[in-house]
């Protein structure tokens, strides 16, 4: 273990690595979300991510954001357990009839000022599962959505690309519920 | 007991069922083969219902054989095989949650999948109202002095699957689990049937997304397997390269959640760029990064990129000259191992009894890997080994995810080396009168089975049953006696999928 952390004390981080270019925007992008976060909501921006009937594709990936590549805890941008503590609900599946309470109560319990994101193709309008009997369609026939975020599932990228601009337009006039 | 080819003789052959046979079987049969999954000669495959008929997918654990048996029921009523092979339960359950058949003499006639949110019942049977108020879902009674319950989900703390898990606990000792699935259910079979197979080759990829490969791969062949048609070697390469980068994935993922939930985050940090690895290699030679919808029906929708051989391979190479370090932390840290060794044991008769594929069998002594046997291309010219321990404990699940991502590694390797020019796709002829195929494919989590039937070109009926149907009630059993502290860790070492379960 030792040996390991020697080395990573060492090395170059990851995400400041290699000059690629989608290496050279993944810092920029979430440099400039954490700075507008901050001027926004002061210190972070705290989500609280809900699965309302996903195939748990789009959950790998929002995972995917807190390796060490995207690492988007450094900007103040962080996951959190309860929606008693969320800025923002994050939530992907084409919401489930058997979740729809559970998203609904989970909404409710997350203090004002509030933002939904949706995000994948489902979240948006149920995607290929639109018109089963099991499915509501779209997280916006549940809950208002501020935002959403398309792919099958989104890449990492475009979700932090998503969640920055979502700050812009919270910036730009109060859309807070 | 009957041997599986005695049940089968028994009945009377279905036509076009490929490549296992099926036979229609009367009562007293399908009470003998429920006497024999009783006493371990054969295994459940799988379980499934249609509006007026059911099936059961068997593996004769002596010659490994697998075949299907159906038994019609008109009157809408069968003999329960969970009143003698417990296993049976929750797809009994289900069958009638969708069907609206009945088994008689069930342990459990609650219903499983439908909450009563549907505003039907027996949505792929005779649709029938919904019950103007449903009754509160009774969960079974704990008595004891001093208990007290736990209830967990839907919505869980971390950023995982929705599900509900009814602790009651002694102190900090669980003494009982019990678990509330269904949440995730979208419908996928309902959605299935009258489909087209491309339609259904997009939802087949999408019952559990870390598995989109795999279960992709259960669907072709099932369909291949139904219309008879052979699929290019190139494409059968691509496919087990796509599959065996998805294990690697995963599995990588798996081990360094597993040692973060037990406070290891270093492991977790590692891991997970390894995983990113494999992820952007999958990117750069397939177009994307959980490789969803390339594997379809006849073949691939699209050749692997002119420097994807090399992505891949270079993201191979650093994984094994890192990946050995990692395994080594992992063995040398007294605090790790303490959380992990003796914690959460599946006892291997358990394992054989439920027919628990994957790390969880592995881990517990069942020996089975669909990739061996039944078997299918390209993996028998391949070398590779299936690693097995005796253990049952959640250090036992995670050095076999260890051992397998050495062999991945070895296979991807070999595929690579193999590959060949030539095509990668033969087109789609399917005849307008029914057939039907089975599969059975080895995702990372165990086998997947695929069953459908085709007619008039499209899909009549399509059953895909994931690894994890027979691996959430061992996690039941595993946990009891653990305390409650360690339940992440019991949980995200088996990593069943929500979503594949409840379709």
């Amino acid at each position: 273990m030792r040996k390991l952390l020697l080395q990573s004390l060492f090395r170059q981080p990851l995400t400041e690595q290699a000059p690629r270019p989608d290496d050279a925007a993944i810092a920029e992008l979430a440099a400039t979300v954490g700075r507008t976060a901050r001027r926004r909501l002061g210190r972070s921006l705290s989500i609280r991510e809900v699965d309302a009937g996903s195939c748990n594709g789009c959950e790998l990936e929002i995972h995917a954001l807190s390796n060490p590549y995207y690492d988007v805890e450094r900007f103040g941008i962080r996951f959190v357990a309860s929606p008693r503590h969320a800025d923002v609900l994050l939530v992907t599946g084409p919401v489930t009839k058997n979740m729809r309470e559970a998203l609904e109560r989970t909404y409710s319990a997350t203090p004002d000022p509030k933002w939904v994101v949706a995000a994948g193709d489902c979240a948006r309008d149920g995607g290929c599962f639109a018109g089963s009997y099991a499915v509501v369609s779209g997280v916006s026939a549940v809950v208002p959505v501020d935002l959403h975020i398309p792919g099958c599932p989104p890449p990492p990228m475009t979700i932090l690309r998503g969640l920055l601009s979502l700050l812009e337009e919270v910036d730009a006039g109060d859309t807070a519920r | 007991m009957p041997a599986l080819i005695d049940l089968i003789r028994a009945g009377r052959r279905v036509e076009r069922h490929n490549p296992w046979r099926r036979v229609s079987v009367d009562g007293g049969t399908w009470r003998s083969a429920a006497s024999a999954l009783a006493d371990g000669s054969l295994s459940l495959l799988g379980l499934w219902g249609e509006p007026s008929r059911v099936h059961m997918a068997l593996l004769d654990n002596r010659t490994s054989d697998i075949g299907v048996i159906s038994l019609d029921c008109p009157d809408r009523r069968y003999p329960s095989v969970a009143a003698r092979h417990r296993p049976a339960l929750r797809p009994e359950r289900t069958i009638h949650d969708l069907f609206g058949l009945v088994a008689i003499e069930t342990p459990d006639s609650r219903p499983w999948l439908d909450h009563g949110r549907w505003q039907m019942q027996a949505p792929l049977g005779e649709r029938l109202d919904a019950a103007p108020d449903p009754a509160p879902y009774p969960f079974l009674p704990a008595e004891g002095d001093s208990l007290h319950q736990i209830a967990v989900g839907p919505v869980h703390a971390g950023i995982i699957e929705p599900g509900h898990f009814r602790f009651t606990a002694s102190g900090e000792t669980v003494v009982r689990l019990e678990q509330r699935l269904g949440y995730t259910h979208k419908g996928v079979e309902g959605l299935m049937a009258g489909s087209t197979v491309e339609q259904a080759a997009r939802l087949a990829g999408r019952v559990s997304g870390d598995s989109t490969v795999a279960y992709a791969l259960a669907f072709a062949q099932a369909v291949e397997a139904a219309i008879q048609i052979a699929v290019p070697p190139r494409a059968l390469l691509l496919r087990a390269l796509m599959a065996e980068l998805e294990r690697l994935a995963n599995h990588l993922g798996d081990i360094g959640a597993i040692c973060n939930d037990a406070s290891f985050a270093l492991m977790h940090a590692h891991c997970g760029v390894m995983r990113e690895r494999v992820l952007r290699a999958a990117d750069a030679a397939f177009g994307h990064r959980l490789m969803r919808d390339i594997v379809v029906p006849g073949g691939l929708a699209r050749d692997i990129t002119a420097d994807g051989s090399t992505a891949i391979r270079a993201a191979l190479e650093q994984i094994r000259r890192h990946f050995p370090s990692l395994v080594e932390l992992y063995d040398n840290t007294a605090s790790l191992q303490d959380r992990t060794v003796g914690t959460g044991i599946v006892t291997a008769a358990l394992a054989r009894q439920f027919a628990a594929g994957g790390y969880v069998g592995r881990a517990s002594g069942r020996t089975y890997d669909a990739r061996r046997s039944p078997g299918y291309h390209p993996y028998n010219g391949l070398r590779f080994d299936v690693p097995t321990l005796d253990d049952g404990d959640v250090n036992a699940r995670v050095w076999i995810r260890i051992r397998e991502v050495e062999q991945s590694l070895s296979l991807a390797g070999q595929i690579l080396d193999a590959l060949e020019a030539g095509p990668i796709k033969v087109p789609l002829q399917i005849a307008p009168e029914p057939c039907e195929g089975i599969a059975l494919v080895e995702g990372f989590r165990g086998d997947i089975l695929a069953w459908l039937r085709l007619s008039d070109g499209r899909i009549e009926r399509c059953h895909l049953r994931d690894p994890s149907w027979f691996q959430w009630p061992l996690l039941e059993a595993a946990i009891e006696g653990n305390i409650v502290a360690d339940f992440p860790l019991c949980n995200k070492s088996f990593n069943c999928s929500y979503s594949g379960h409840d379709l």
